[in-house]
């Protein structure tokens, strides 16, 4: 009864994706049976094998489980509910086989000797570099217009949207009448990357670039401000035009 | 002379068992319980000495506990099992778990798992936030399966708010969704697989990894914190040629999965590791409120997408892999098993991908579109409402759990009516499965703690909070 139940699994059409369904079920059964459990293991009094308690009878009324239904009707007396398709296990023989030839690690060492030949996954990281998506998160910039014009007017939605509160902003009315930033600080420490200062800004001054490298050796070059903001910006403005551009369509 | 009797009456206190004769000889070292006491004289409250050596404090009421240390009790004992630290720096101990074994040779007597070493306030944190700010603050909870935390909160969310998610929105996390789940199974399975031995597979679990992380960057611009699914909809659409790729990675994924089988299902050590090891009955895991796999692995047929269905589950097949033993090895078992069911939704999710909006078409609650915002002004004064006041939801509570790769991941969200949540309760399976952790060790070897803790896939973040 115990191993009917072994997989409740109908035996529905698969798509292409799982194509090794069967040789899966024949593991996840015929492995079972073909050792005992190790000797030394302590048969807990409580063991499942030996489970007096049965389960507490949930109400059907309250949740609708395909799956629930079926254990609670017994899955082994709807015909056709579980699948054991190995139910008779393998035979000594193969027993015999699998525990004096080891089979089963010599199949697993053809594996690994599969891998051994095929082209590695891993790359030479400083000189080679991942691919990353224009909408990658990284260090912060202040961009300007093309003009040479400061983008942030001051609106402060980015330093109220900041969940770890890393931005502080400072503000006044230039000679000209326009009101800029005096203070742009970001505490990267704080930062937790979320995004959500490029996604409030109103004018794309605030944004995070591509880069992801860098760290610092002191904790305190990890306070920008608006200097440091601005240069990151004007560094990488050509990159950045070209995310946004590239993402404008989905934003 | 004086010396010598001053060493004596040192001694003696020390020396309880016997009289004068005892006393002459140095005590034997090895005792499994105490002699003076096991022999029950006058006491009759029961204490811990009369069942055992071993602190067992289960079925003591209070008093019982706080009587132990006086006398006779805790200092009567000469003699006490050897107590381990297992953690907070172990590598096996997946983060910062730490344990007290208290070991009788090398066999588990007691299991004391003791956490909070990595507690952030998460809770507290996000009744000062408004609702789209906390939701950063749920992909740090179980750091290795990010979006669905997030689905968690945002379907709570709109529970609250009463409204209905796009069905794009819906099925990219509903696909999205199982995509965490793989990469959350390949973490579990494959550390779980490292501590007991096996290295390989591991590495190769990594590479599949990467390619999962690189789809979360592709669509949301962080490989692990997201922040993508948000409260009525998700953040942006998919971009353009990401279905084709999941899909030329779903062709070959399979037969990754068939490797690590290979490699470690039939192997000999692996299920001398792995069976009969940790076993847990229906009766225990619904007793200790288990969820999820460590449920399923002991035979209950029990998850969330099949029971309550959320977003788009009730409109795809997959089948639950139950255990029938309930050991560690059913549960490894359960955890591939659902890999490839997750493989199956993704192909559903894939074919099924319809056109349309990705969040609700209220600028109420997400943002308008930066075009929009840029022309309208009714549009920009919605964008500044949003992301400095942020929507209110209207007062009420609601419970809603989703079935996370780890098991039942729920929040409890009370709403009073303004901008903020005004209680969050989260709900997180690792807790549960730590707490079952003393029943699962005890008489098993001190090298089969790694593997229940493996199997357990313990993720501190949540279980921490």
């Amino acid at each position: 009864m115990q191993a009917s139940r072994a997989l409740i699994a109908r035996q529905a059409p698969r798509s292409l994706f799982t194509n090794n369904i069967q040789s899966s079920l024949r593991s996840l059964v015929l492995t079972r049976r073909t050792y005992a459990a190790r000797a030394t293991t302590p048969v807990t009094p409580e063991s499942p094998v030996t489970q007096k308690d049965p389960v507490p009878p949930l109400s059907p009324s309250t949740v609708r489980s395909p799956g629930l239904e079926y254990y609670l009707a017994g899955a082994d007396k709807v015909p056709g509910s579980t699948v054991n398709p190995y139910k008779d296990g393998p035979s000594a023989l193969d027993k015999a086989m699998t525990s004096f030839l080891f089979t089963e690690l010599i199949r697993g060492m053809w594996i690994v000797l599969e891998q051994f030949f095929r082209p590695p996954y891993t790359i030479m990281y400083p000189f080679e570099k991942g691919p990353l998506s224009p909408r990658f998160r990284g260090e912060h910039a202040l961009r300007r217009y093309p003009n040479g014009e400061e983008r942030c007017i001051a609106c402060k939605l980015c330093e109220a949207i900041c969940p770890a509160q890393a931005i502080t902003i400072e503000s006044e009315a230039r000679a000209d009448g326009s009101r800029r930033t005096t203070k742009y600080d970001i505490d990267m420490t704080k930062c937790i990357y979320c995004g959500f200062c490029q996604e409030a800004c109103p004018v794309d001054a605030i944004v995070e670039t591509q880069n992801q490298e860098f760290s610092t050796e002191t904790r305190e070059e990890l306070l920008y401000n608006k200097e440091k903001l601005l240069a990151n910006g004007d560094r990488a403005e050509a990159e950045i035009a070209a995310n946004l551009h590239s993402e404008h369509v989905y934003r | 002379m004086q010396l010598q009797r001053l060493i004596a009456a040192s001694r003696k206190p020390l020396l309880r068992s016997g009289g004068a004769a005892a006393a002459a000889k140095p005590a034997k070292w090895i005792s499994t319980s105490v002699p003076a006491l096991a022999t029950p004289k006058t006491h009759t409250v029961k204490t811990v000495f009369d069942v055992h050596t071993v602190e067992d404090l289960q079925g003591m009421s209070a008093q019982e506990i706080l009587r132990e240390t006086q006398s006779p009790g805790r200092a009567a004992a000469s003699m006490r099992h050897f107590t381990v630290n297992f953690g907070p720096q172990h590598p096996a101990a997946h983060g910062v778990l730490r344990l007290i074994l208290e070991l009788n040779g090398e066999e588990i007597l007691r299991a004391d798992p003791h956490i909070g070493l990595l507690h952030r306030g998460t809770e507290k944190l996000c009744e000062y936030k408004t609702y789209l700010q906390a939701l950063p603050y749920f992909d740090r909870l179980d750091y290795v399966s990010m979006m669905t935390n997030e689905q968690c909160y945002s379907l709570a969310v709109e529970k609250l708010l009463n409204i209905e998610v796009p069905e794009r929105a819906q099925w990219i996390r509903t696909m999205f969704g199982e995509i965490t789940r793989i990469l959350n199974h390949l973490m579990a399975v494959l550390t779980h697989a490292m501590d007991v031995g096996a290295l390989t597979p591991f590495l190769w679990g990594f590479e599949e990894r990467e390619k999962l992380m690189e789809f979360y960057e592709r669509v949301s611009g962080a490989r692990l914190h997201a922040a993508y699914v948000r409260p009525g909809g998700v953040a942006f659409d998919l971009p353009h040629g990401l279905l084709d790729d999941i899909f030329k990675w779903a062709t070959q994924f399979s037969s990754r999965v068939d490797e690590i089988e290979e490699v470690v299902t039939g192997n000999r050590i692996w299920k001398g590791r792995t069976i009969g090891i940790g076993p847990v009955t229906a009766k225990q895991a619904l007793d200790y409120g288990f969820t999820g796999v460590m449920l399923r692995g002991s035979g209950v047929p029990w998850d969330i997408r099949k029971a309550v269905p959320y977003d788009k589950y009730a409109e795809v097949d997959f089948d639950i892999p139950v255990g029938t033993q309930g050991d560690c090895y059913d549960r490894y078992l359960c955890r591939v098993q659902e890999m490839r069911e997750s493989l199956h939704i993704i192909d559903q999710c894939l074919n099924k991908m319809p056109p349309g909006a990705i969040k609700v078409d209220d600028h109420k609650i997400s943002p308008p579109p930066r075009a929009m915002m840029k022309e309208s002004m009714e549009s920009l004064i919605h964008h500044f409402k949003l992301f400095s006041e942020g929507y209110h939801v209207p007062p009420g509570e609601t419970y809603s759990a989703i079935e996370a790769p780890k098991g039942e991941m729920g929040v409890y969200v009370v709403s009073d009516g303004s901008n903020r949540p005004y209680r969050v309760r989260i709900r997180a399976p690792g807790f549960a499965h730590l707490a079952g952790a003393d029943f699962m060790m005890r008489n098993h070897w001190i090298a089969d703690v790694v593997a229940i803790i493996g199997t357990m896939d313990l993720v501190f973040g949540e279980v921490d909070r």
